[in-house]
């Protein structure tokens, strides 16, 4: 397959990321969301890697994944500090700063 | 997977054909697969559909030339990631599922109408960019794959590697100053805990469910000296699983009564009865 099949295939998972995050209200699935997201975006980093005959685009979806896994530590900890404290994983529950 | 291997050595596929239908076999499946994830209701289903996402991506890193990618791919996110992601769903997750209420009016049909508009949006911009078939191997990748991003990784990006470790360290101790509890009490001693339970008047453990019961079964209330059953030796789920399912949580425990008293009769009978014989 060219690799513009590849990048198709990753522009329509992105989308489908990015549909969960605004639909969802739970966090831990619009994480999960946001980590689809990533990963559509490695698929068509190397993909561009494979369309140039250079390894740049793999170097760069690694570093992808380093960050991704740095994001979810804090973010899921963050994510249980919450329901600690407002027993509720939903995100318009926490909306101590509205008004 | 020795045929991918081979495949991403050469920084080509082998047969057009067996890639082609790989392609097809996989993106019909991570597509299904990411669809039913923001659209199934239970969490835990959500992270076993993006753990099928991430495996199906995971192989079109290997036939894309990027076996090291796959594997990362595979230890790091379907390993590492996703099993913490089920950490948090077992620990607050399971029982908070999503509430249909929507707080903004109409926001479900919106955000489906806007996700579709941006995929529109994006697949008219990259089908007007010219994206080339694969190129020829250069000098990067002529060695294979492993050698190569390690060369990338410790000359060239020498510098963001570097900050990567900082980003790891920095992230465990947000981790750990974020999930750490203050103790807000002191912690009680043994003493304490012994005090608080004479107190609290039952000094005994509660007795498991089954015990002088008739039956030694796990939703049989324990019997009491008195004769009398008690409720709190059976698990409240039970108990609610009963209700769940329409049936009386008590029935077992009367059945069980009525199956005592009628056996203690019959044990009259036949005493009565032998006290006759040994009189005759």
């Amino acid at each position: 397959m060219s690799p513009a099949a590849y990048v198709f295939l990753a522009v329509i998972l992105f989308a489908i990321g990015g549909t969960g995050v605004l639909i969802r209200r739970n966090a831990i699935i619009i994480f999960m969301c946001i980590e689809l997201m990533l990963n559509a975006c490695n698929l068509a980093f190397v993909a561009f890697a494979r369309m140039h005959g250079n390894l740049d685009g793999q170097v760069v979806a690694f570093f992808v994944m380093v960050v991704a896994a740095a994001e979810v530590v804090v973010g899921l900890a963050i994510l249980m500090a919450i329901y600690r404290a407002r027993r509720s994983a939903s995100v318009d529950d926490a909306n101590l700063l509205k008004y | 997977m020795t045929h991918l291997l081979l495949a991403a050595n050469n920084g080509t596929n082998l047969d057009p054909i067996y890639s082609k239908s790989l392609f097809w076999i996989l993106a019909v499946l991570s597509v299904g697969a990411a669809l039913t994830m923001i659209f199934t209701r239970q969490t835990v289903h959500c992270a076993l559909m993006l753990a099928v996402v991430m495996l199906s991506l995971a192989v079109l890193y290997a036939m894309q030339g990027a076996p090291f990618l796959a594997f990362v791919q595979v230890i790091v996110y379907t390993g590492a990631v996703l099993m913490l992601f089920l950490f948090v769903v077992m620990l607050i997750g399971v029982t908070s599922s999503d509430s249909l209420v929507e707080t903004i009016k109409g926001q479900r049909i919106w955000a489906a109408l806007g996700g579709l508009g941006f995929l529109v949006l994006l697949i008219v911009g990259i089908g007007h960019a010219a994206i080339g078939s694969a190129a020829p191997q250069t000098a990067a990748n002529s060695t294979d794959n492993l050698t190569g991003i390690a060369q990338l990784i410790f000359t060239t990006y020498v510098y963001p590697f570097e900050a990567t470790s900082a980003l790891l360290i920095t992230a465990a101790l947000g981790a750990m100053v974020l999930a750490h509890r203050e103790r807000t009490a002191p912690k009680p001693t043994q003493r304490e805990l012994a005090r608080r339970r004479v107190a609290s008047g039952h000094v005994a453990p509660e007795p498991p469910p089954g015990v002088y019961a008739l039956h030694n079964a796990v939703d049989m209330p324990a019997m009491l000296p008195d004769g009398s059953t008690t409720g709190r030796s059976v698990s409240t789920a039970i108990t609610q699983r009963d209700l769940d399912l329409g049936r009386d949580p008590q029935s077992d425990v009367t059945s069980d009564l009525a199956a005592g008293e009628r056996i203690e009769t019959e044990r009259q009978i036949e005493a009565a009865a032998r006290g006759r014989d040994e009189q005759a």
